[in-house]
């Protein structure tokens, strides 16, 4: 395959054969490498001859592997003649994170983080298995379908405030639950309000370092040492059900002669099919606002309660990391609306965006970067040039660089916790091997990550946080 | 269309047989992959290698070897050819544990039958409530069509890439 050098971190596979449009990685030579091992290049040029795709398919510094699109990849497609795929979202609909601001300082919890962590962990369920706590009517999950966040708000779970600073202000209007199979209800019922496993997790943390203050001020993030929380879970059973139901649906419908990979599977956007993924799509938006929504004041209740107050808990933002969504770019010099696909893959709009909240909008978007477990996770800026680059898209987290089983073999999850321990970093889990196979070696390095997004301007640095206590579901 | 590569990053034109079966193989093998879970589940028949399979996803789970079969669920799924069929397969073992805490011990009596191009499986999953206090130590999120082989060569052998 040849892959040319463009510029530091930038790379393109040029156009051939059946690809529409040529493919571009935006990488460091060593974080290319390891993209190399595995068949993130390959899905990248797939993708690229999908109908309808506009400009190039990008791959952000973090891809790797994924199913049909690679995980970090980004795609735009136009409305007319375009397609939308469920393998381009992912299957956990809507996975993102959340992050909120305390006027604490790290000294005010020291003597408390293992209260607050075990308070957290046994206010906050990590839902294996049916274990919620709230129950649902089929009537309320469908309410929570469409109104997202915002019901979460209305039922006493935090404030407006915190939909203003929520992607999509907490809820995807077009979202239509009528789509949903009654397996996707099923498994929503009882898991709403649940952290889930794998990599989803529930931290506090520090204020380590500060780059860009008057972008953090703007971020409400003052000061070296100041607490935040940082919140990172999906739309659960739920969303995964919508894909596995809508992959069936478009393979029975359009059949999957010519895809080299099965989850390349799509429809045309404004086809009937199309339409009825990207409504439910929306739907499991929304209910992975609502759940982050409910975690995140539970969060706040913990605080209170152990230490008093929920002092200055305000919401810096939320993210999603795996979205379809129409959005107007500039293709060839013309404003367009594209559905844009960001599969393991943030949104980073500059300043003016008029889909950026109003205290953001002179700065530019917040974008929050998670590291793997017990690792440093960073906050961004969207940048203008982040819009003609990748349709203003970065980076989602740190990527993995070694299988499950293989961390397994390596790690232990109890000594992973010891060594935490000594950097005092409190860590609790339902599974110490669970814990092992999200060990940070297992995954690359976020800090050349984030620093590739911001050498070539995709996001730019703003402020580095540290864990001090960890929840891994 | 062309495509490019091999979908499934798995040598075409290697030596043939590779994915063999062979009596003397176990009922599965994890196998490396950059994130998620992948296995090779192998079997004389499709049935039992169906059934290997279930127990492969069970494995990326739950140590399936401790769980009581106390507890038997019959499922019944089709599909178009027999990759859907075993994406629709494994997916219920998934659904079943998410909304009825079963903790699969093994699948039996697997029966695959088909008519008309179209496929069917008929099974028994035995197993436990999660409630009786199994570790579960990681999701399956979905059975996914990525890198799929189903071959038959002297027994049968399933490729399979779980999301997770």
């Amino acid at each position: 395959m040849e892959i040319r050098k463009v510029d530091d971190n930038i790379w393109e596979i040029p156009r051939d054969g059946a690809m529409r449009v040529a493919a571009r990685i935006y990488s460091s030579a060593r974080l290319l490498e390891q993209a190399k091992g595995d068949l993130t290049l390959t899905q990248a040029r797939n993708v690229a001859c999908l109908p309808g795709i506009q400009r190039m398919s990008y791959v952000m510094p973090d891809a790797h592997q994924g199913y049909g699109f690679p995980i970090g990849g980004v795609a735009a497609f136009d409305l007319g003649d375009g397609i939308i795929s469920p393998g381009g979202v992912g299957y956990d609909i809507n996975c993102g994170v959340r992050m909120l601001r305390t006027d604490f300082h790290d000294a005010d919890i020291t003597a408390k983080r293992k209260e607050l962590l075990a308070e957290i962990f046994k206010d906050v369920p990590a839902g294996v298995g049916k274990g919620g706590v709230t129950k649902l009517s089929r009537g309320v999950l469908k309410e929570i379908l469409v109104k997202g966040a915002a019901w979460a708000v209305e039922n006493g779970y935090g404030t407006g405030e915190d939909l203003e600073r929520t992607e999509e202000g907490g809820r995807m209007a077009e979202a239509d639950a009528s789509g949903l199979s009654e397996r996707a209800l099923e498994r929503g019922l009882p898991q709403l309000g649940t952290l889930g496993a794998g990599n989803h997790f529930l931290e506090f943390q520090k204020v380590q370092e500060i780059y860009d203050p008057v972008a953090a001020k703007a971020f409400g993030l003052d000061d070296v040492g100041q607490v935040t929380v940082m919140i990172h879970c999906g739309s659960r059973g739920l969303g995964h059900q919508v894909a596995t139901d809508f992959i069936e649906q478009m393979e029975n419908a359009q059949g999957t002669a010519g895809l080299p990979d099965r989850e390349l599977v799509n429809a045309p956007f404004k086809s009937e099919l199309g339409q009825r993924y990207y409504r439910s799509m929306c739907a499991a938006v929304n209910y992975a606002f609502a759940n982050r929504q409910m975690i995140a004041h539970w969060v706040r209740d913990v605080f209170a309660r152990v230490l008093g107050s929920a002092r200055g808990m305000r919401q810096v933002y939320d993210v999603c990391h795996n979205v379809a969504k129409v959005e107007s770019h500039v293709v060839g010099g013309a404003e367009k609306r594209l559905c844009v696909h960001r599969k393991g893959a943030t949104r980073s709009f500059g300043p003016g965006r008029p889909e950026i909240p109003p205290a953001y909008r002179g700065v530019g978007q917040p974008v929050i970067i998670p590291g793997s477990m017990g690792t440093a996770s960073y906050i961004l800026v969207g940048t203008k040039e982040a819009e003609e680059l990748s349709f203003g898209s970065t980076a989602h987290g740190a990527g993995r660089a070694m299988s499950r089983h293989e961390a397994l073999k390596r790690f232990r999850g109890e000594q992973i916790r010891d060594d935490l321990a000594r950097q005092g970093i409190e860590l609790r889990s339902t599974s110490w091997k669970g814990v092992a196979e999200e060990a940070a070696g297992a995954y690359k390095d976020v800090d050349e990550v984030v620093r590739v997004s911001h050498a070539v301007g995709l996001g730019r640095l703003v402020a580095r946080v540290v864990p001090v206590g960890v929840m891994k579901g | 269309m062309r495509w490019f590569g091999s979908p499934s990053g798995l040598a075409r034109d290697g030596p043939p047989g590779r994915l063999g079966y062979n009596g003397a193989m176990p009922r599965y093998e994890i196998l490396p992959h950059p994130a998620d879970g992948k296995f090779r589940a192998y079997g004389p028949t499709l049935a039992e290698a169906f059934a290997n399979a279930a127990l492969a996803t069970a494995s990326l789970m739950w140590d399936w070897t401790t769980v009581q079969p106390r507890i038997a669920v019959s499922v019944r799924v089709s599909g178009q050819d027999r990759e859907q069929l075993l994406v629709k397969f494994l997916n219920e073992l998934v659904y079943l544990f998410e909304t009825r805490d079963l903790v699969l011990a093994a699948a039996e009596d697997v029966r695959i039958a088909t008519r008309d191009g179209a496929w069917t499986l008929e099974a028994v999953f035995r197993g436990d409530d999660l409630a009786a206090g199994y570790e579960v130590y990681g999701l399956v999120k979905a059975a996914t069509y990525n890198e799929m082989e189903i071959a038959e060569n002297g027994g049968f052998v399933l490729q399979v890439v779980v999301d997770m």
